[in-house]
């Protein structure tokens, strides 16, 4: 709050919505560089032979083939494929995985976690003790390697390191929220502050929620609590790629659904105009009712408006002529190829 | 800095009167509550509106907002300038980020509107 940031309640945290401005800090991250507190997400660590298992059970995509030091997207399914969490999971060293949540679902990740474990399994959550910085864009892999001292550049895309660095032990992901090259810095709780410190002295943009949102949105990335949801599987949410685990909770239901085929499907449209659609807006073909907007918002890199919504399947091709009523207007929107930025190098 | 020539409403507009013409627009504050503007509708030109009515909308990246008029007049104009460059809102609230102006105005309306000084208690409270 000292550096200005604008404070909202986001889940039960207090979060900088934005500090200087939200298109200011999106075109820093697209351009340059910037920073998130991410310090509010859920971390859990699972240790043991058997925490391999648990987790691939667990987590929707294939766990079995994680090798060390490198990263996985993946769901939190219940029985009936329904999307609990999407999360992402780090082999640290084979007995070692670490898992990273949304902030909003961490006791219920932390129930759901310590329903399905063996007893051989130990289980953490360090989401209190340990923080996490995420550093965003082309200059990232420059600006990080000089503060930390270590050659990031031979760091490939989802994989993770664990270094010493100011003093104290991190562990560094290339990975991201913002379709930019990017690392997710997890450190000690205490140590964030300073952390953070350093890098606005190096140069990052301290960026907010705003410009989260508005970065996630364009480079196509769901959002927990909009596209994803308990009430949609993997399979409406255009996400089975990261459904491909062996044996994991809620598998017989997806392939149902794959089978017979869902009743909605995720569709990213393109407004021609600056005027946005926003989450709960209706969505309309042919004057009725065909859907539901999931997400929206004012996309500063292509100067219109995009979003995100579930329609039936036969109108989620590209192309597709969409009516958004946003209770101000009715907007016309366009099925169009994701990501709605061209697609960045990572 | 709350500029001394204007009156304001307790909905964040500010109006100007000069030679009979009243350029209305939103306060530093209500920008800076606001977010990056990034789209102004436009408001039906030549139209009449009294005091209160919806003037126009602005929208942000967060969010939406009605502009109210703060006296009754007739819609003359909208600032073009806002069409391609919302973003003036933010940067000059009370200068090249005029949003309307009206014509006719019923004078006895801005004896209902706040003074600087005025304003700028009602913001602080």
């Amino acid at each position: 709050m000292a550096a200005g940031g604008r404070v909202i309640d986001f889940s039960g945290w207090l979060l900088p919505v934005q500090y200087k401005g939200i298109i200011d800090e999106h075109n820093a991250v697209r351009n340059a560089v910037g920073i998130f507190d991410t310090c509010h997400m859920g971390r859990f660590i699972l240790e043991g032979s058997t925490a391999r298992a648990d987790l691939s059970r667990l987590i929707s995509c294939d766990v079995e083939s994680l090798k060390p030091m490198r990263c996985r997207y993946g769901f939190f399914l219940n029985e009936a494929g329904g999307i609990l969490d999407d999360v992402i999971v780090y082999n640290l060293d084979n007995e070692k995985f670490m898992v990273v949540a949304n902030a909003g679902t961490r006791s219920k990740d932390e129930e759901w976690i310590a329903k399905h474990i063996q007893p051989d399994t130990t289980f953490k959550n360090v989401s209190d003790e340990m923080g996490k910085v995420d550093m965003q864009g082309p200059q990232s892999t420059e600006i990080i390697s000089k503060l930390l001292n270590y050659d990031f550049s031979s760091l490939k895309y989802f994989g993770c390191q664990e270094i010493d660095a100011l003093g104290t032990k991190m562990i560094v992901s290339r990975s991201g929220y913002t379709g930019e090259t990017g690392y997710e810095i997890y450190a000690d709780a205490a140590k964030m502050e300073e952390i953070w410190d350093v890098c606005v002295s190096a140069g990052a943009t301290q960026c907010g929620l705003g410009a989260r949102d508005t970065l996630r949105l364009e480079s196509a990335l769901p959002l927990y609590g909009h596209e994803l949801s308990e009430n949609v599987t993997p399979v409406e949410a255009v996400a089975t790629r990261y459904a491909g685990g062996k044996d994991y909770i809620g598998k017989a239901a997806v392939e149902k659904i794959m089978k017979e085929g869902p009743k909605v499907l995720l569709a990213g449209f393109r407004i021609e105009g600056r005027r946005s659609a926003r989450h709960g807006d209706p969505v309309l073909f042919n004057g009725e009712e065909a859907g539901k907007v999931t997400s929206g918002s004012f996309a500063p890199t292509l100067g219109c408006s995009i979003g995100f919504a579930y329609v039936k399947p036969e109108l989620a091709s590209i192309g597709t002529s969409l009516e958004i009523n946003t209770g101000r207007a009715v907007l016309e929107g366009k099925v169009v190829e994701l990501p709605f930025v061209s697609k960045r190098s990572k | 800095m709350i500029p001394k020539n204007l009156r304001f409403t307790k909905d964040h507009e500010w109006i100007k009167v000069e030679d009979g013409k009243a350029v209305v627009g939103i306060t530093d504050f209500a920008q800076s509550q606001l977010g990056d503007v990034t789209f102004v509708e436009t408001p039906k030109l030549n139209s009449a509106v009294k005091a209160g009515d919806i003037l126009t909308s602005v929208e942000s990246v967060k969010a939406a907002s009605d502009i109210f008029a703060p006296v009754s007049g007739t819609i003359a104009e909208m600032n073009p300038a806002l069409e391609s460059n919302p973003e003036l809102i933010n940067s000059d609230p009370y200068g090249n980020g005029w949003i309307c102006a009206l014509t006719s105005i019923n004078a006895a309306d801005m004896d209902n509107l706040l003074s600087p000084e005025q304003y700028a208690e009602h913001i602080k409270g």
